[in-house]
């Protein structure tokens, strides 16, 4: 027989707090932020669909069935419809789940993550380093958001990596702005003096000094700019500048969709709602975390 | 005052200045021009020697800092050159497009000025009753519903409904007639599209109001103008709302400016030959000068709006002085 050794034991126990701590804080969080954990479980059916997309569709999303179009929904084979090639509705639009979360997902993060790193900096290093960001920061702002990704990709041509290099393209200026405005207060304490005085690099009072405490600021943005970059894709793909056909993605079908929709309205109809429920749940899942995080903003 | 505003001015300078040089230089890092969008466009064989000649006639072949030069003197005299695509001057290009655009960001705005208003102070008003909730879900709704999938379901619905009624399906409109000339039709051609643009902000400042309310509605001031038997009304309306409109202010007049140039998306839904479209068009078609002036406009337009609304500020609310 084998026994445990103290140490084996103790892991056990702390195995069990854990996950005990891990069910109360999903409690805790459905009590205090209601709103939040249901766009939280909004967002986790997103990731499901997204990575399980391949047990879930129930038909190839490219493969077209010629015997099949404008299929309204209701149909026992394709439960949504089809569209204008006969392709299945319900599977383009899991499909395009993967398409919407990748692109949100990666533009957040860089987006964010890059804004961040100039915000700090610009603030650590003050002076004309500062003007002049903020400066170039002035000229990015003044776009609206929409011409700037535009110009972003006509410059690089369509595509979906050229989207997602426009989308965080436009959304660096808007998080550096605000990291900056709070990593100025954090310059003034006298711990980045004292970091200074001890004869550590910038980049290291940058980083292992600054940065964490400007995480407030930069999770808020990070989340909020799920949502963003999922729309922003949306819009671009509507306008054919996005995604290409066939490569399922929600603002794609919509671009098709608005050719037939007086016919075929489900074409129209199940995608938006598709991006309407995504934006949903990142806007409320967003909000709870800036309530969290950033008490002062709470929207009571 | 003054000289504060003098001041906004010219850091106007620099910021227009590195938009024109953004813009201009971004254009010019794509490969092809409008020559060779307009002579080999469908994947035909283009003659070199007709490109050469088509980019002689409109000054591509210059180096780019003399291009460069050209585009930022034309400000200085007034004269933003033509259209490489139409060869109709820019001026006139955008200035029939500019009434349209201007029509549905100003009725835009003011859908979401009445709906948001009085919904956010409804819903601080009754905070975190069932009323509040709805508004709050309805907020949320309009953040998360594109307003371009929205634009189609409103003209969805208008089929559904104008079939049943007249028997006859009725879609709006899609050429411009200005609102003078007969504003029965010109108001049944954009009133759908401001409907789908001012929803989406609205949603923003609904929350904007609630909160800025909430906030102002915690006040000493108002617990002693209710202690002074005031109706609640009165309270409301001319000691809360007054000081809880400047966020509010703000939001919607940078939206306006945002409208202006960022209906790209709905005025493809509607069909609407606007700025939008006309930059969309632009783009495609690698017309570099008119690109370019219209994205100036927009900016223009932006840091004006951005300057009139802090000038605003000041006179709304005597608190703040600027130096």
């Amino acid at each position: 027989m084998v026994t445990e050794t103290e140490a084996e034991v103790e892991a056990k126990f702390e195995e069990v707090a854990k996950r005990k701590s891990f069910l109360s804080t999903c409690r805790e969080l459905i009590r205090k932020q209601p709103l939040g954990a249901f766009g939280l479980g909004l967002v986790l059916i997103l990731v499901f669909t997204a990575v399980f997309a391949d047990f879930l569709a129930p038909h190839d999303p490219v493969q077209e069935n010629f015997d099949a179009m404008f299929l309204p929904p209701g149909d026992p084979t394709y439960i949504l419809g089809t569209d204008e090639f006969g392709r299945d509705i319900l599977s383009r639009l899991i499909y395009g789940s993967r398409t919407a979360l990748m692109v949100g997902l990666i533009c957040a993060f860089t987006g964010a993550t890059i804004g961040l790193i100039i915000g700090v900096a610009s603030a650590y290093f003050g002076g004309l380093f500062d003007l002049i960001w903020q400066r170039i920061l002035d000229v990015f702002l003044a776009f609206p958001l929409i011409v700037l990704a535009l110009a972003v990709v006509a410059t690089l041509g369509p595509g979906i990596q050229n989207v997602m290099i426009a989308i965080i393209f436009v959304k660096v200026p808007i998080c550096a702005r605000i990291v900056r405005a709070n990593a100025l207060a954090i310059r003034e304490i006298p711990y980045v003096d004292a970091a200074r005085a001890l004869g550590y690099s910038d980049a290291r009072i940058i980083l292992r000094h600054m940065v964490p405490n400007v995480m407030a600021p930069y999770l808020i943005m990070l989340t909020a700019f799920l949502g963003e970059a999922i729309l922003l894709e949306a819009s671009l793909s509507f306008l054919g500048l996005g995604v290409q056909d066939p490569t399922p993605a929600w603002g794609l079908m919509l671009t098709n969709a608005a050719e037939f929709f007086e016919g075929s309205p489900w074409l129209a109809i199940y995608p938006g709602l598709a991006i309407s429920l995504a934006l949903f749940g990142f806007n409320l899942f967003g909000d709870a975390v800036r309530d969290t995080l950033d008490p002062k903003l709470r929207s009571r | 005052m003054g000289k504060y505003i003098l001041k906004r001015m010219l850091l106007m300078v620099p910021t227009l200045f590195g938009a024109a040089v953004l813009i201009f230089f971004l254009l010019r890092l794509v490969p092809g021009d409008v020559c060779e969008v307009r002579l080999a466009g469908a994947g035909l064989y283009a003659d070199p020697e007709a490109i050469a000649i088509c980019r002689e006639n409109l000054g591509l072949n210059k180096p780019l800092m003399a291009q460069f030069f050209d585009f930022v003197w034309g400000y200085f005299i007034f004269d933003l050159g033509v259209s490489m695509w139409t060869g109709a001057s820019v001026v006139h290009e955008i200035e029939i497009r500019f009434q349209l655009s201007l029509q549905v960001a100003i009725m835009a705005t003011f859908v979401a000025t009445v709906i948001s208003i009085p919904l956010g102070i409804i819903s601080a008003v009754n905070q975190n009753t069932w009323l509040d909730y709805c508004v709050r879900g309805f907020a949320i709704a309009g953040i998360a519903i594109p307003s371009f999938w929205l634009g189609l379901i409103i003209i969805l619905g208008l089929l559904i409904i104008t079939q049943a009624i007249t028997g006859s399906p009725w879609m709006p409109p899609i050429d411009y007639k200005p609102i003078w000339e007969d504003p029965v039709y010109n108001l049944s051609q954009l009133i759908w599209p401001a409907v789908a643009t001012g929803y989406r902000y609205s949603a923003v400042a609904v929350r904007m109001t609630r909160s800025a309310m909430l906030e102002v509605l915690r006040e000493d001031y108002v617990r002693t103008a209710r202690a002074k038997g005031m109706i609640e009304k009165v309270v409301i309306n001319r000691h809360a709302l007054k000081n809880a409109l400047l966020p509010v202010v703000t939001i919607l007049a940078l939206e306006f400016a945002f409208l202006m140039g960022g209906l790209v998306v709905t005025e493809q839904v509607f069909n609407l030959n606007g700025l939008g479209k006309l930059f969309v068009d632009a783009v495609g078609n690698q017309d570099f000068n008119l690109t370019q002036n219209l994205v100036m406009l927009v900016v223009l337009i932006f840091v004006l709006t951005n300057l009139v609304t802090d000038v605003a500020y000041a006179w709304l609310d005597p608190r703040i002085r600027y130096s």
